[in-house]
């Protein structure tokens, strides 16, 4: 792990020039990269996230992608600290076939994610550098996307982009799915032919624009029939 | 110095002891001795207001949260129920306003069940800023203020007694009924004045005796903050906004506006702190608590807002333009179009 000195924030490098004495300090936290969004629909949600791995200028490896798979009816996908990423999806794992054991019942939606609240927060004083983005059904069949900050606050949404590519892509998705800032438009309901086209299409831009997104896109259809999955290539450069 | 090894102050500040001690009760780990370097910015910003007044207590607040330069969440939420009759508005870090909130009602609920009878306001900001307190020197940022409403309670049978007038010793009453009922007697319709009265609560019908106690049934305002600060006041207004929250606020806010006068002064008060504040914006939500508990109002873009106020002001600017223009008929052409000039300039 580099230092954090060498980083001018997350994902940005900050230049070679003279700044003077400069402490050299262990950070326990590094920067992989990466962008996940999740989209709900009536009756459906998606999460989608490349799989690029990078560290500074390097890229660790073209196949590793964001989204984990927690329930039949759940996925998340985290971005931000690899390291972290693995250990919290091991402990929401974990946590998971503990309620299955004692509760006889699979955590809904809701529920994983009010947990996933408390267990980043119990970490508030050394936190977990993860964005997380749920995407699932709810108990009543609905999409539903819940989005975290990397210390527990979350909230409910209808879509949401995290990672590195966040910024560009929260508004394109404000306006092409939340019909915002645009006058004299129809809100038609997102069907879910349509909201993948979109989630492609978001992603190419972002794999444009973002050195720390590219490679490969992973998107996970989240219905009651089940999960599934689809790969779509994206820039290599 | 004297003073300091009377009181034994000496060695107090020499070690932060506190910050190694785990607070378990939490399930929270070892706060480190030194802090980690964060690598990603924490949301902060906000206005939020809340004052008392006779038709209860309201309270409002934008729903910006920012995390230095980025919009995180347009449609945050920022006041949280707690419970039927309390509620809280937060600022400073969210996660930690919502864990805390959320840590706050837990409590208030096994009190509740333990005593039968709701916390006060008062008693619930003393909670919370004792449960705030070993945190204190550490990053956790919360500045809440806890509006709610006392008193009626249902479990133990108190009675409100409008007239003050003594309940006797040994009566004791099985209430079946609620006594909310007595004091919607006295709130009556929303907009009328309502007073403060005091209740006298007979004891639990388990006991033989009867446990005569007085308390206040009415509206309570609390500021409390993870600084430590807990006050009582009428009216508070919290985060980056609030300077210009409290010029519409102090200007307007009586004891005796009625439920529309209060939440148009609170949505013009969070909608011009928004206007001049970078980190507040986006929507204005209204929390009115009453004796039966409280109510939301829908959430209102301030973007129409803005663009009805652009339109006001330009009206008004053509009205006084020919109502201009009618007194200055008498005058020289040169005058009219000086002033028709700085009209224009002006709109």
């Amino acid at each position: 792990m580099l230092s954090a000195q060498s980083f001018g924030g997350p994902g940005k490098m900050k230049e070679y020039h003279y700044t003077g004495a400069v402490e050299n300090r262990f950070s326990p936290y590094a920067f992989n990269g990466g962008t996940v969004l999740a989209v709900a629909g009536e009756d459906f949600a998606i999460v989608a996230s490349d799989t690029r791995l990078s560290e500074g200028y390097s890229i660790h490896s073209r196949d590793s992608p964001k989204c984990y798979k927690l329930t039949d009816t759940t996925v998340i996908g985290c971005s931000g600290f690899h390291g972290d990423c693995l250990t919290l999806t091991k402990i929401i794992d974990a946590r998971l076939k503990m309620y299955k054991h004692s509760n006889n019942k699979t955590m809904t939606s809701g529920a994983i994610a009010a947990m996933l609240s408390t267990i980043l927060y119990g970490r508030r004083f050394f936190p977990y550098y993860v964005y997380n983005i749920i995407g699932g059904l709810d108990e009543e069949g609905k999409g539903a996307v819940y989005s975290f900050d990397p210390v527990g606050s979350y909230q409910r949404d209808t879509y949401k982009a995290g990672g590195s590519a966040s910024a560009m892509l929260q508004p394109l998705l404000d306006n092409q799915i939340g019909f915002k800032n645009m006058e004299g438009v129809q809100h038609v309901p997102l069907t879910q032919e349509k909201a993948v086209q979109l989630v492609k299409d978001v992603f190419i831009s972002a794999a444009e624009r973002d050195v720390y997104t590219g490679d490969a896109l992973r998107i996970c259809i989240v219905t009651k029939e089940g999960i599934n999955e689809q790969t779509i290539p994206l820039r290599k450069d | 110095m004297a003073l300091q090894d009377l009181c034994n102050f000496g060695d107090m500040f020499q070690e932060p002891g506190y910050l190694e001690e785990s607070p378990i009760q939490f399930g929270f780990p070892f706060a480190s001795s030194e802090s980690v370097p964060l690598p990603f910015p924490m949301g902060h910003g906000t206005t939020t207001l809340a004052f008392l007044f006779q038709g209860g207590v309201l309270a409002a607040a934008d729903t910006r949260s920012s995390c230095s330069g980025l919009v995180a969440c347009p449609a945050a939420q920022k006041i949280l129920p707690i419970h039927s009759h309390l509620v809280g508005t937060t600022s400073g870090t969210s996660a930690d306003c919502a864990l805390w909130k959320r840590i706050l009602s837990r409590e208030l609920r096994l009190y509740q069940l333990r005593h039968g009878r709701r916390l006060s306001t008062g008693g619930a900001a003393k909670l919370l800023s004792h449960m705030l307190h070993p945190f204190k020197g550490t990053e956790l940022c919360v500045a809440a203020t806890l509006c709610g409403w006392d008193g009626g309670e249902l479990d133990d049978g108190c009675r409100d007694d409008h007239k003050g007038s003594e309940a006797d010793d040994s009566e004791r009453r099985d209430t079946t009924e609620t006594p909310k009922a007595d004091v919607e007697t006295t709130a009556g319709a929303p907009g009328e004045k309502v007073s403060l009265s005091k209740t006298q609560s007979s004891s639990c019908t388990k006991r033989q005796c009867s446990r005569r106690k007085i308390s206040f049934s009415g509206p309570g305002l609390f500021y409390v903050c993870s600084d430590g600060t807990r006050l009582e006041g009428k009216l508070f207004s919290v985060g980056s906004g609030s300077p210009y929250a409290y010029s519409i606020l102090d200007q307007g806010v009586r004891w005796g506006l009625t439920v529309e006068e209060a939440t148009s002064i609170a949505r013009e008060a969070v909608y011009r702190a928004t206007h001049r504040d970078a980190y507040s914006g986006n929507f204005v939500d209204i929390y009115h608590v009453t004796p039966n508990g409280w109510t939301r109002r829908t959430r209102e873009d301030l973007k129409e807002e803005y663009y009805r106020e652009k339109e006001r002001v330009k009206t008004r600017g053509k009205q006084r333009e020919t109502s201009r223009e009618k007194k200055s008929k008498h005058r020289g052409v040169f005058w009219r179009d000086k002033l028709a000039s700085s009209e224009q300039i002006l709109n």
